[in-house]
Parts: C-alpha cells; structure tokens; sequence
C-alpha cells in the first residue's frame, strides 16, 4: 500500500495501486497508463498516469470523469509535469493530481502551488518531516493554482 | 532604485531559511550530492575547481552604496577580499565555504540582497542597458519592466526545473546595449503604429555552443501583457524543449527545430486562455514599479557653461580630459554625466574588484552619484548621475585607488570569463591569454587608434565571456589534454547583431599576443577613412585576415 503526502497528511493509499505498464488492460482499482486509459470505455472514475511527452491534450475533454491523475517524475529534475499540473487545473480539473516518482522534498512547496494535492514520492522514508516543506514559502509574487492573485493585485 | 516592502523581505527572508535548512540536511548526509545540486545551484552556488563559487544577484546591474560595503565586507570575512563582476551583472566569489553560505545569504537579505536563481535550469537574473534611465537615446526607463520581470519569475513555481537556463533581457533604445539578441527571450521597449509604447518580443537567440541570433515572436505586444505572454512562451518552452541532450535544449533549439511560425502559434494556444487573466498588469502596478525610478534631486545647470567649464579642465590636463572623453558618456540632464570605472587594468583578472575598491565606490556613490553604483554586462562599473563640475575631483580619487583606466570601448577593455583558473567547467584558462594580450597593447594611443573594438574571451563552448558576439572572439579549446585557442571574427551585439566567424585551426596560448598582433595589422592595412574594426571586416571578408595570420613564415 503507497505511502503518500495528501492535502498536508502522511496517508496509506488504499485506493489506487500502481500503474501496471506490462499488462494489456488497467485492472479496477489499479493507476492507468495513458494508452490503458484511453482504451477505457467507460472513463467515469478512473485513474491515469501521465509520463512526461505525454501531454494533457488527451485528458481534456474528461477531466470531469476522472477521479485521480498522477504525473510521473521518473526524475526530479525533469519539469515537464509542473506544467502539466497547472494546464489541468487551469482547464478545470478537480480531482485529485497526484506527483508520483522520484521527486524530492525541497520540490514540494513548488508542486503545491501548481496544483498538485497529493504526492508520493520513492522516497518515503520521512514522509512526516517532508510535510513541513509545503510550507516553504508563506508569500508569493506570481499567481499560481493555490493562488489565483499576483502579489501586485493584493499588496497592501 | 526599488526598495523592498514586508511582502518582499518576507519572501527573501523564508529563502534563507530555506536553503539554511537544504545545507544542513545535506551536511547530515540527508541530501544526495544529485539533489542538492540544482538547490544549491538556484541560490547561486557552484562546486569549482578549488572551491565553491557563489553568484550574488545583481538585479539588473543596480546596486546601493549600503549594499557595496555589505559586499565588501562578505569578500573580506568569508572570501579572500575581492571579487568579480560577471558578463550577466552579477557579483561572483571564488572562495565562500559552503557552510558558511548561509550566513552570507542572511547578510545580504539583510540589505535587500539575495543569489536567487542566478544559476541553475531555471529564469535568471533579468539584464538591461547600463545607462537605462539617463540615456539620451531611450523611449523609456526598461528598469521598472525588470524589476517587474523580476518579481514575476522569482520563484516561479512552474518555471524551476526548465530544460536548461533561461535568460532574458530588455532594452528601451535603438543601439542595442543589452544584447537582447543574444538571449532566450529579448524585450525591446517600441513604439507602434499609434505611438503607443509596447514589446518588440523576441525568443530564441542565445550562445553556447550553437550561437542564434533570436526570432521575432511578436512585433508588438501591449505593456499590461507582458507577464502572461511570457508565461505562454515558458510553458511551451518547459514543455517541449528537449531534456535529453543538454547542449541541445536551451530554447533557440526549439524554436529552430519547430521554425518560427509554428512556435509562434503554439505561444499563441497557450497564451489565449491567460490573456486578461490575472497575471494582467494593472495601471497602478506599473506605476508603481515606476516610482522606484524616478529622477534624482537633479540640479539645474546651464549645458553651455557646464561643457565649457568642462572643456577648461579637460585641456588643462589632458590625462584627465582623455579619461573624460574615453570613460564617460553624456547624459540626459544637461550639466551630468554618465561616467564607467574601467575594471580592466593592465595585469589585473578583468572584472575582478577588490573590497578596499568595493568601498571605495560606496563613498564615491555617495558623494558624487546619489548613492548609487551599476554593474555592465562589460563587466565594468558605472556611477550615472556624476555632475560635470565634480568630474575632476570623482576622477583624482579613481586615479589614486587605479580605476582610471580609460580604456572603455577599445581593445583591452575585454570581457572575460573566470576560465580554467577558478571554473570547473572551462575547457582552458582566459584571464593569462586576457593578460598578455593587455600586456602586448599596452600602448594607449595606440589602442585608440584602434578605434573602437570588442574583444571576448571565452574559456569554454559555454560562452560566458561572449566570444561569438565580440568583433573579435577567443575560445578556450581542449585538444588532447591540451588547452588551445580559437579566434572568430565579425560578431556584434549591437543592434546589427551577427555571430562571428571561425578564423581556422586553433592557436596554443603563448601565440595568442602575436595572432592578435597579426589580425590588427590586417585591420590597420586594409581599413578605409573612419572605418571600425568591425566595418573594415565586413567590407573585406574574413579572408585577408586569415591569409596574414596563418601565412607561413619566410
């Protein structure tokens, strides 16, 4: 059972399990990739994994069916799915984003503000001390997701 | 010069906190070396060859007087009391322990400072003319624009783990001072059809290893929309740049591989659905990013009398008037000038300063230039708001602590990188090959009759010395183990922007005085009545040069 940060909690995950590249079509309650996904007929209250070169386009027309996307980070150091985050967000996806892979704690903070609510990293050791970086940052100049003013709009 | 409210010392002071904790987690060993890499990196910290160096924003090259004697006193206590004025108008340390750089970062938090992104795949430091704000030839102020620029990409939380570094630059004149063209995104403030002022916005040009001049993305963007187009050209950018290969992912690789139409339209998909969004510029926002910049408590003077008085000085010492008429430019306030402290002495690393100059500067700001002092991209300084009547006494304290050299604009006022003396990525060392040739010119009049001319040293593909864009350019190479030198000629930065072109096989470093020796002569031979460096050359072709240089001895 994945271990994960959602909406500030370390959490146990019983919902979803992984994605299953190897198999042809994505068992119930198991994560899908976008190919498994897309062969889906009914899509209401499905999970798909987003890999980076995937893109959003796919999604956008069932954003309200879905019940969980998670975006791959198969590195941190690849920013493809900060992206991808707030697009989906910004066309109005309101269920869970969910950051999967090998990101760190000092990105936290970062993946928060793009939109992101949950985030389970390969790294899950000290799950309970990384919450603490969500909070990295108490003001923002730019407007992001958990922030839809710039600080020029709201500066006192 | 923008002054920080609680919003913006909250901001700076959480980073430091931040990276006080990132340093000590790492030191723990909680912190691979992997991930700590670009944490460190966005808070301006590179491992080098015999230490850390540590970047220091320069927000578009401005700096206070309070700020210069925090400056000097971090080189004293925690470097070895100098330090280095970088191509992008940053500070640079070549000696700062890592455990100590967060005891540097809350002092300069401490005057409104900080090394925010001034390294690593992410917006850098936002560049701009040197003269913005006094220039005579400028539409308007490009400071405000940085500054909001600034704001905006400062921990932008989409924006961090970009393919590769990002950086932009504005300028508000036709002469180009700010090699807008030469950067991922270049702003240049014009005028449209009605008069009214907007973005020429360009994207894609850029050095390294693949030198592009950049594309326009639009002609003609109105002022309240800049941030959200920005925001549209990085979320193509981020993703669609290439990851796989570092040295093909800066975004001029993209814009190339997708032409310019097609990149034009896929800013114009994303931008249309955050156009008139928030991120819009309000009215009050610009004016209030203007009122940090307005006029200095100018004097009235009479231009005529000021100039002759001037002129009267000036030949009655003529060190002094040749240091006027080389080091300094006119100004838009009639009675000042703009005046640019040379860090290009003969034997001395270009760009280096020490903390007794640091200092030095400070009180000379104070005293003759409202308290304020700027970094150039040239990697020399400028005190823009000096009245006529003090420039003989602002010039006999410069004399004395040797910062008059009046060089600026000619042969050896080089830019240069740190190179293989201190950069762990440079291919071959700059400053000895900067040094010999200083050495080999060392005759003055000589050089101005040189007219103007740009040389740039580079020690390695990364190009932070701008070899592609100097009239004449050196890179550093690697050969076997063995450091050799490339020479190009023909670029520009200016507003007639070109790349330079490969002169041939490459130079070892005690040939590098006499090849310059040789593509001088070539100049001084062929040049026509009032012609530059850089016009004889495109008038006659690298060929000439070439043959002079590379022709066998008899």
């Amino acid at each position: 059972m994945p271990k994960l940060i959602k909406n500030g909690e370390v959490v146990n995950d019983e919902r979803w399990q992984a994605v299953d590249t190897e198999a042809d079509n994505a068992a119930p309650g198991v994560i899908a990739t976008l190919s498994q996904w897309q062969a889906l007929d009914d899509k209401a209250g499905s999970a798909v994994q987003l890999e980076p070169g995937d893109g959003v386009e796919t999604l956008l027309p069932h954003l309200a069916d879905i019940e969980l996307i998670a975006i791959s980070f198969p590195v941190f150091t690849d920013g493809r799915g900060f992206s991808y985050a707030r697009e989906l967000r910004q066309r109005g996806y309101t269920g869970e984003l969910r950051a999967v892979g090998g990101f760190i704690r000092d990105q936290l903070h970062y993946l928060s503000r793009v939109g992101f609510n949950a985030f389970q990293m390969n790294d899950d050791r000290e799950l309970e001390e990384a919450v603490a970086s969500l909070g990295d940052f108490s003001e923002h100049y730019q407007a992001a997701v958990d922030q839809p003013l710039p600080l020029f709009r709201r500066r006192a | 010069m923008y002054v920080y409210d609680q919003y913006d010392q909250r901001i700076i002071d959480e980073r430091v906190a931040q990276f006080r904790d990132q340093t000590r987690r790492y030191l723990d060993g909680k912190i691979s070396d992997e991930q700590f890499l670009p944490l460190r990196l966005q808070n301006g910290l590179y491992i080098q060859r015999l230490a850390p160096m540590m970047r220091i924003a320069v927000p578009y090259g401005l700096l206070n007087s309070r700020q210069l004697r925090k400056l000097a006193h971090i080189t004293r206590h925690y470097d070895k009391g100098y330090a280095h004025v970088s191509t992008r108008q940053n500070i640079q340390l070549n000696w700062p322990l890592l455990e100590e750089v967060p005891d540097i970062l809350a002092e300069l938090a401490e005057v409104q400072m900080h090394a925010v992104q001034t390294s690593g795949n992410c917006i850098r430091n936002t560049t701009t003319d040197q003269f913005a704000g006094v220039a005579r030839d400028e539409l308007e102020d490009p400071r405000p624009w940085c500054e909001i620029i600034r704001q905006w990409s400062t921990f932008h939380p989409e924006f961090a783990f970009l393919p590769r570094k990002f950086k932009i630059a504005v300028c508000a004149t036709e002469q180009d001072r700010a090699a807008i063209h030469a950067h991922d995104i270049g702003l240049e403030l014009v005028a449209n059809a009605d008069g009214e002022v907007g973005f020429k916005v360009l994207a894609g040009g850029g050095l390294g290893r693949t030198p592009v001049i950049g594309s326009v993305v639009s002609e003609w963007i109105e002022k309240k929309h800049l941030l959200t187009f920005l925001e549209a050209i990085l979320r193509v950018y981020n993703q669609h740049g290439r990851r796989d290969n570092k040295f093909k992912a800066r975004i001029k690789i993209l814009v190339k591989a997708m032409g310019i139409e097609a990149f034009r339209e896929a800013v114009a998909k994303e931008w249309a659905p955050i156009k008139d969004g928030p991120s819009t510029l309000t009215e009050e926002e610009i004016s209030r990013a203007s009122s940090f910049f307005t006029d200095p408590d100018y004097e009235q003077f009479d231009e005529a009398a000021a100039a002759a008085a001037l002129a009267g000085q000036a030949a009655a010492d003529p060190i002094f008037g040749n240091w006027v008429k080389r080091n300094t430019v006119s100004h838009r306030v009639p009675g000042y000038q703009a005046v640019t402290i040379s860090l290009k002495m003969t034997g001395h690393a270009p760009g280096d300063i020490t903390d007794r100059q640091l200092e030095l500067l400070a009180e000379l700001a104070d005293q003759f230039s409202f308290g304020e002092i700027r970094t150039t991209h040239q990697q020399n300084m400028v005190l823009a708001d000096v009245r006529q009547q003090d420039l003989y006494a602002l010039w006999q304290r410069l004399q004395s602590a040797g910062l008059a050299t009046p060089n600026i604009g000619y042969l050896t006022d080089m830019i240069c990188c740190p190179g293989g003396d201190y950069c762990s990525l440079a291919n071959a060392k700059s400053i000895p090959v900067a040094e010999a040739i200083q050495a080999r010119f060392d005759d003055l009049d000589y050089v101005y009759d040189l007219g103007p001319l740009e040389l740039n040293i580079s020690g390695c593909m990364n190009a932070c010395g701008h070899h592609h864009i100097g009239h004449i350019g050196i890179l550093g190479v690697d050969k076997k183990g063995e450091e050799f030198y490339q020479v190009s000629l023909g670029g520009s930065q200016a507003k007639d922007a070109s790349l330079g072109k490969i002169l041939g096989p490459s130079f070892k470093q005690e040939d590098m005085p006499e090849v310059m020796e040789k593509i001088i002569n070539t100049y001084v031979d062929l040049r026509g009545e009032e012609e530059t460096f850089l016009d004889t050359y495109r008038r006659v072709g690298i060929d000439p040069f070439k043959e002079r240089v590379y022709a066998k001895a008899d």
